[in-house]
């Protein structure tokens, strides 16, 4: 049997692009993980991110369908207006459930239902953004035993969102954007 | 954290549910199914999923607000315009070169697809000749369809997104405003067919030319999908029409070798010919 793809979850909304930027290219074409990222965006409209990013990545970048089954080395955007879940048996779910600080995608979904599916074999990193969404998400993840990550405030071009992970999660560690990518690339290594 | 408790009593639920009930849960998608029953638990002031099943078994008043939270409702007149403006582009044009029409609105909730439908097919002068399904489990989401009365405040919205989809009238043609809400043209629902029906126990009830099925199959686990897929299947003619939601696909089904991509971007597939 096949062993469980290993993930990383990212959630960011005011200032995602930049910082995404900063990450996601820096990341090697054998990363040997999965990653799932949240960004806020406006529900009416098409998003180009996967676009974007995939135009800048190494890894494979694609927005999810439902029941897209989550594979290592590649990045899925959650598409506007449907929050993005992870199933136990590690496949994605799309849902339009009522939205979670406004937001939907919301962080705190992805972050909590991955945390359920990866138990402590996930890093949950919180990016720039104006808003409380994914303190909770990365709360669960740091309580079910995975690794947790916070881009430094003073760094972030909006920082409500990384004080309030900060606030919430005691082994959280505040890193610059350089930071949090040789982050990932040692602890995926590992 | 879920526990092997909660996950047992979870599984129990949905199977007092089915016993008692007939309604069927076991194959949905289990992360969000989970946090719609801890927000149904909250509601019922239940600390577990089987104080839930003591409730729900003994008090049948209790079922239809459990549905409420087991159902997503969530729809707009036209939502994702580009799906109507396809439908009326490429479809609509197929469809005129049958003599009769029958159209299923599967999983229809509370009626915003089937009105967008029933005001394209009214626009493009095949309602005549058509004859709709609405079905859902919900009898509630069903008798707010059949009601067909929506809040005034989203009718800007639904306004835009009919003139994005191509609409070739005035959607305030089809309705009128009064206290507070829209109350749409009961003469668009002259031609419907209301009724209860489960795409994962009950099984086809009609030869149909399209079936629009949009964000219901998002809630069912990969089972319960092609569970759905192929009585869509079984019921679409050859050449028929099957929509799905935006980020709906085939491409993880046992069923998409009966299917063709028709329209990739907007999700629409065509039955392949026998």
């Amino acid at each position: 049997m096949e062993s469980p793809p290993r993930a990383v979850v990212i959630g960011a909304s005011a200032g995602a692009i930049e910082a995404l930027s900063a990450i996601l290219p820096a990341l090697p074409a054998d990363f040997g993980r999965a990653i799932l990222i949240v960004v806020h965006l406006p529900p009416d409209r098409k998003s180009i991110l996967a676009e974007i990013f995939a135009d800048k990545c190494r890894l494979q970048v694609r927005e999810a369908d439902d029941k897209e089954p989550i594979l290592a080395n590649s990045v899925y955007f959650a598409p506007p207006d449907y929050h993005m879940l992870v199933e136990t048996d590690h496949y994605l779910s799309l849902s339009n459930e009522e939205p979670v600080h406004y937001s939907r995608p919301s962080i705190d979904i992805l972050f909590t239902t991955a945390a359920e599916a990866f138990k402590s074999d996930l890093i949950g990193v919180i990016l720039s953004g104006a808003n409380q969404d994914g303190a909770e998400g990365l709360r669960a993840i740091e309580n079910a035993g995975g690794v947790v990550l916070v881009q430094q405030p003073e760094q972030a071009s909006s920082s409500v969102m990384p004080r309030a992970a900060l606030a919430r999660c005691r082994s959280a560690r505040a890193l610059t954007l350089d930071g949090i990518a040789s982050a990932l690339c040692e602890l995926a290594a590992g | 954290m879920q526990t092997e408790t909660d996950e047992i009593e979870l599984k129990l639920l949905l199977d007092a549910i089915l016993q008692r009930y007939h309604y069927d849960f076991r194959g949905y998608a289990l992360a969000s199914l989970r946090r719609r029953l801890t927000q149904a638990k909250g509601h019922f002031n239940c600390s577990s999923y089987s104080a839930l099943q003591e409730r729900v078994l003994h008090d049948a008043d209790v079922l239809p607000k459990l549905l409420s939270y087991l159902t997503v409702q969530v729809s707009e007149l036209f939502r994702d315009p580009a799906y109507f403006r396809a439908i009326r582009e490429s479809v609509v044009p197929y469809l005129k070169t049958y003599p009769s029409l029958k159209v299923w609105v599967a999983g229809c909730s509370t009626g915003e697809e089937l009105y967008s439908l029933a005001i394209l097919f009214r626009e493009e002068g095949l309602e005549q000749r058509t004859m709709f399904y609405a079905t859902d489990i919900n009898p509630d989401a069903l008798k707010r369809a059949e009601a067909g009365v929506y809040q005034l405040e989203r009718i800007p919205l639904f306004t835009q997104n009919h003139q994005l989809s191509g609409g070739r009238s005035s959607l305030s043609d089809y309705y009128t405003a009064a206290y507070g809400a829209a109350v749409f043209d009961k003469t668009l629902r002259q031609r419907t067919v209301f009724s209860d029906h489960s795409l994962v126990t009950d099984s086809v009830f009609a030869e149909l030319q399209l079936t629009s099925c949009r964000n219901v199959l998002i809630y069912f686990d990969r089972g319960f999908q092609d569970r759905a897929l192929s009585l869509f299947k079984d019921s679409l003619v050859p050449n028929g029409f099957l929509g799905l939601g935006a980020k709906e696909s085939l491409r993880f089904s046992k069923c998409a070798d009966a299917f063709q991509e028709f329209s990739r971007e907007t999700r629409i597939y065509q039955r392949r010919g026998n």
